[in-house]
């Protein structure tokens, strides 16, 4: 089964790091992007780089920032082939933004039936 | 029997269908034909067999993996040819699933009492005063969740297992006082599978720990409430208390304790109940063993259960000093505790502002109706 690890660290904390931590937290991302397991993964640009669109009736509303109006911004996301929900557990707890106060959701991927792929 | 159709099919819908029609069958046939020689195993046959049947002709259920994995051809089993011991027991996969941390508590709770508790939804939802209708949206979110995420049906591996033995423990306590006091079918459920478990993980000190906390304390239901009103352990008549449970507990407790175990929450809670069903309680030892469970779990409810130990010890002022050291305004125990010691020091007024504070908490009549006797003593 496949999960994304959407991933949301604690607002500011980027700004709190040395460059050195900074450095060594970056490789251990891309250490866990490198697992065979994980077959998908992002790091994605600050919300203030967000355009959301919406239905504004008459004509698609466009405005600029993130969706959700909180503090907490997704700032990334791993798609990891696991076998069960510990599995996937494990991984995300391995994950730096846990460790740094923030938080991973893990979310299965909805699996398209095997007749229909084709 | 539901257990192994889980282990088997994977998934807990599923097996509940196929038990069911496995009963229906066994039920228009055994008095036919005389029921089988192994009629556990007799069921589980029938039982997978029945669903097979009904995978091979619905093969769009893709999401039953395991199933799909394994060879269903060569799985169909020969209902005449098996005994009860060839059936695998996996009650206890079963427990780790149902108490997985990602479920809700209260969704562990129902979903334990369903598949292995045996209850119906009815009765899980009379017992926690919820509607038929979202006891049964509960359970199934509960199960659509195991489902879509694959929260697997097995033993965690070595170094999760204290963490998900936890939740397990936990989930069987929260039936526990749930029962407890005037619900006794829970208790006793709550202590068959903590029965359950120990016979399934007969290494953990905690299993017994929990175990024998709760056999002590069921020891003491027929006491503990009288006419309707809640008897002190002080005043319990003591005839009353089950001789039988007291040594079922104090054995299992004495399992934990031989496995190892001195320093853990249920162990030591255990510690405390077996010596209150002593006829003269060692007050000073309760204590002591309070201040090892508070330093364990840094809880001040323990410490206020400990501040009532020292009372008892002989020592009222300091208890006093320690229960309005406390941050826990309105918890209604603290505030009879200290009307009660109030009470024992002479402080008349005090003690009556205390046991009315306590009385306007008060969550249950049995208790409203002892608080109201002790006003009345005044």
């Amino acid at each position: 089964m496949k999960y994304a690890m959407l991933i949301y660290p604690k607002p500011g904390i980027e700004a709190a790091l040395t460059e050195e931590e900074r450095t060594s937290v970056t490789a251990e991302y891309f250490a866990l992007r490198d697992d065979p397991r994980c077959v998908d993964g992002a790091h994605l640009q600050p919300g203030e780089m967000a355009t959301t669109v919406r239905d504004g009736g008459s004509e698609r509303l466009i405005t600029d920032g993130p969706f959700a109006d909180s503090k907490e911004v997704l700032a990334g996301y791993y798609v990891l082939e696991a076998a069960d929900l510990d599995a996937a557990l494990e991984f995300a707890q391995r994950i730096p933004a846990v460790r740094f106060g923030g938080a991973v959701e893990i979310r299965p991927l909805v699996e398209i039936p095997v007749e229909t792929a084709h | 029997m539901l257990a192994s159709l889980v282990g088997f099919l994977g998934d807990i819908d599923l097996a509940e269908e196929a038990a069911q029609e496995a009963f229906a069958i066994a039920a228009e046939r055994w008095p036919r034909e005389g029921s089988p020689e192994h009629p556990v195993a007799w069921l589980v046959a029938t039982g997978r067999n029945r669903a097979i049947d009904r995978i091979r002709r619905e093969r769009t259920l893709q999401h039953k993996t395991q199933l799909l994995r394994a060879d269903v051809e060569a799985a169909t089993m020969d209902e005449f040819d098996l005994n009860d011991s060839s059936i695998s027991d996996e009650r206890l996969e079963l427990m780790f699933t149902c108490c997985h941390p990602a479920l809700a508590v209260e969704a562990q709770v129902a979903l334990t009492l369903r598949t292995l508790g045996g209850l119906t939804t009815q009765e899980i939802a009379r017992a926690f005063l919820v509607s038929e209708e979202t006891m049964k949206r509960r359970l199934s979110r509960a199960k659509a969740k195991i489902r879509a995420t694959a929260i697997p049906f097995a033993v965690p591996a070595d170094h999760r297992l204290p963490d998900r033995l936890a939740a397990v423990l936990a989930v069987l306590y929260l039936i526990f006082n749930q029962g407890y006091p005037d619900r006794g079918d829970l208790a006793v459920e709550a202590i068959r599978l903590g029965r359950l478990l120990a016979e399934l993980m007969a290494d953990e000190p905690e299993v017994y720990g929990l175990l024998a906390l709760m056999l002590l304390h069921d020891s003491r239901r027929q006491a503990r409430v009288l006419d309707g009103q809640l008897i002190p352990l002080a005043e319990q008549d003591r005839t009353r208390h089950d001789r039988a449970e007291v040594k079922q507990g104090r054995a299992a407790l004495e399992r934990a304790l031989a496995l190892g175990a001195t320093a853990k929450p249920y162990v030591l809670q255990a510690m405390i109940a077996s010596l209150q069903a002593e006829e003269a309680i060692d007050w000073e030892e309760v204590a002591l063993l309070y201040e090892r469970l508070e330093h364990l779990t840094g809880s001040p409810v323990v410490t206020l259960n400990r501040a009532v130990a020292i009372a008892e010890a002989g020592r009222p002022e300091r208890a006093l000093e320690l229960i309005d050291s406390l941050d826990l305004r309105d918890y209604r125990y603290l505030h009879s505790s200290r009307a009660e010691l109030l009470r024992r020091l002479g402080r008349r007024e005090e003690a009556t502002t205390a046991f009315e504070h306590a009385l306007r908490l008060a969550a249950s009549d049995a208790e409203r109706r002892l608080l109201a006797r002790r006003l009345d003593e005044l």
